[in-house]
């Protein structure tokens, strides 16, 4: 019975077959750099060209930024701090094959401690605040990281439910720190001389502190990516989908098993706690109804719609969360549904997407595009062989 | 002493609703090997079934036994549609689907049903017997919460151990192939099988919201609860879910009756307790022998 189960029987990611993909980490595993010896005009280093996307990617931001109304702004303000959670927590999921229900806790963490100390007399400067965040986000996940290598599948669902449940509770508990139900106001950072005329020189436009903080979200968006791109496509990331993919085979080669979970959890938990960090400086709230279980699966939504393990599905599943709810809700009043009843249909459409994706399409966005892209080639590949074979 | 002998009561009374709930996840993954993670929601729109049915002047039993069909047919058509496709299939797929359920059953309550607080009628007291002159901390509602569970654990009992289909249930869970093989349609009792679980989410979920207020995410709470119960229990065992949500209402009770300010403590005391007990028993209290990996 359990061999029917065990994630052994599964482990046909990468096949080429005509198929819709079965598997929902599919999209993870993406060719490695020196497999394509065809795209020469890329450097053959993966730091290099990463550093080419990250530079790419930088310009295309202030770009964004800079043509975008302030409403949009506030929007990819919002983006920038799903998107760095979801990054993380693609890298866990996709990657190392545990999934984690807690993360809009984990953002708690970080949120609440950015509050804590921007409410201070003389605040520490923006981003040495932001790593405190980060330390302390990861101190958690560590301790949950811990707990849950032990654990696989429902266990570990169960578990870090009941962390996304358990510990904005503290916040309640500890209502003179943390400020109870009302939680704490945020005191937004003001933006340096330098950016006002950063902005003044690239496009004339003012320097707004809603401008200030999306361009805050942004980097730490970027350097988040760019961290984790690296990551995953070195011994790490490789060790990591062995972990996932083969656990018998990854033990017999040498692998602890348990301390390449715990380390997945600890650096997606840090990406946790950058998110709540922004999103404390972005909302201006840290209190516990921002962290419900409902943030928790919108960032797992916005994973498997993207593609499990792939950091641009991350990104274009944050985007859906963050431009799908007010589409929705207009939709929703103009089919005559009130108010309230509208709000809810933005969660009504995330859970039969998910249920949706995961039946027809469970390697996400980026993962079935992915795989349909390598099955073309393959038959290239086969019928260019067989031509050859037969002339 | 009287207020011990209270909570101890209430912990009882709540941990019969967590074991009901627990028990009825477990069922699930005993036949399926599918943790449902959308048990809360369907037990909370089957609810809101009773109670637009009592709203319209109907008693409270019959609205307890439409609700509890409804259940029934609700389990059944989600296992059919929803879960058939990705049964079998690596256990992310399940939990992601299951998770998508939940969001957009709770979701569909709210647009039909609104999102306010409504109150839940319950067709007993919920004051306390007199004994001798004194008010006891039993309430008719309580006995009638125990009383239920322990008449649908019974009848489940009966049904697995001394009917065919039960028997046919239990091989199927046992062993699907195997089970194929000697005839048993081993579709239609994974299909019955998330019926009857249904059945018994339903009745925790009419049970818990009995007397207080009834609202889309209600069962949020009971999820949570229902879900640590049944992993204390070990998830494969009918007798852990109980003995689990025994002990997880019992304790959640003492420490919001008697730490102080304990009743924020509650959902934290869940975390900590789940987790202790799984680093000292990964598998839960009652697992079997560990089954070999490869």
């Amino acid at each position: 019975m359990s061999d029917l189960h065990s994630p052994a029987s599964t482990g046909t990611a990468g096949k080429a077959t005509d198929e819709a993909p079965v598997l929902a980490t599919a999209g993870a595993d993406a060719p490695s750099a020196p497999a394509e010896t065809r795209r020469s005009f890329l450097p053959q280093s993966t730091l290099l060209r990463h550093l080419l996307v990250l530079a790419a990617s930088a310009v295309l931001a202030v770009a964004l930024l800079e043509l975008s109304s302030p409403y949009q702004n506030s929007q990819l303000a919002t983006l920038t701090y799903y998107a760095i959670a979801a990054g993380g927590l693609t890298v866990l999921t996709g990657m190392n094959g545990q999934i984690s229900l807690g993360h809009g806790a984990l953002m708690a963490a970080g949120a609440y401690t950015t509050a804590l100390f921007l409410d201070a007399e003389e605040p520490l400067p923006l981003p040495l605040i932001l790593v405190v965040a980060v330390v302390v986000a990861t101190a958690i996940g560590a301790l949950v990281g811990v707990a849950a290598a032990r654990l696989h599948g429902p266990y570990l669902a169960g578990a870090t439910l009941a962390l996304a449940v358990g510990l904005p509770g503290l916040a309640i508990y500890f209502h003179d720190i943390f400020g109870g139900e009302q939680g704490l106001r945020v005191r937004a950072p003001r933006a340096p001389e330098a950016f006002g005329s950063f902005i003044e020189a690239v496009s004339g436009n003012s320097a707004s502190n809603t401008k200030w903080l999306a361009y805050v979200g942004t980097i730490c968006l970027l350097i988040t990516y760019f961290f984790l791109a690296n990551l995953v496509r070195s011994r790490i990331g490789r060790t990591w989908r062995a972990v996932r993919d083969q656990e018998v085979a990854a033990e017999l080669a040498g692998i602890n098993l348990g301390a390449w979970r715990v380390l997945a959890f600890v650096v997606s938990a840090a990406a946790a706690g950058l998110a709540g960090g922004v999103l404390a400086i972005v909302v201006r709230l840290a209190a516990p109804s921002g962290f419900t279980l409902v943030l928790s699966l919108a960032l797992l939504t916005a994973i498997v719609i993207g593609g499990l393990g792939s950091l641009l599905g991350a990104l274009l599943g944050s985007a859906l969360l963050v431009f799908l709810p007010p589409f929705v809700t207009d939709l929703g009043g103009d089919l005559g549904l009130d108010q309230t009843e509208a709000a809810q249909l933005a969660p009504f459409v995330y859970g039969v997407v998910l249920i949706v994706a995961m039946i027809f399409a469970p390697a996400g966005f980026v993962g079935t595009i992915r795989l349909r892209w390598m099955t073309a080639k393959a038959k290239r590949a086969s019928a260019r062989a067989a031509g050859a074979n037969g002339g | 002493m009287d207020y011990f002998v209270n909570v101890t009561l209430t912990g009882l009374t709540q941990g019969m609703i967590y074991s009901a709930f627990a028990l009825a996840l477990v069922l699930i993954w005993r036949s399926t090997r599918i943790v449902n993670f959308a048990q809360g929601s369907m037990a909370a729109a089957t609810t809101f079934i009773a109670l637009a049915l009592i709203q319209a002047g109907q008693s409270y039993w019959v609205a307890l036994v439409v609700a509890l069909a409804s259940g029934f047919v609700l389990g059944a058509i989600v296992e059919r549609v929803i879960i058939r496709p990705v049964e079998g299939g690596p256990e992310l797929n399940a939990v992601i689907v299951t998770l998508g359920l939940f969001v957009a059953i709770q979701a569909g309550i709210a647009i039909v049903f609104g999102s306010s607080f409504q109150s839940f009628p319950t067709p007993f007291g919920v004051r306390g017997f007199e004994v001798g002159g004194t008010t006891i901390p039993l309430t008719p509602t309580s006995l009638y919460v125990i009383g239920s569970v322990l008449l649908v654990m019974a009848l489940l009992v009966a049904l697995f151990r001394f009917t065919r289909i039960g028997l046919a249930m239990r091989a199927s869970a046992f062993s699907q192939e195997v089970a194929r093989l000697l005839g048993v349609k081993v579709g239609g009792m994974l299909t019955l099988g998330w019926g009857l679980a249904a059945v018994v989410g339903s009745l925790s979920g009419l049970l818990i919201a009995g007397g207080t207020f009834v609202w889309p995410a209600y069962m949020d709470a009971l999820i949570v609860f229902g879900f640590v119960a049944a992993i204390i229990g070990g998830l494969d065992s009918p007798v852990g879910a109980i003995v689990g949500g025994l002990i997880l209402g019992l304790a959640l009770s003492y420490v919001s009756g008697y730490a102080p300010r304990g009743s924020a403590l509650v959902n934290i005391s869940a975390l900590v307790i789940l987790i202790v007990v799984l680093l000292v028993r990964p598998g839960g209290l009652f697992s079997s022998t560990t089954a070999r990996r490869a």
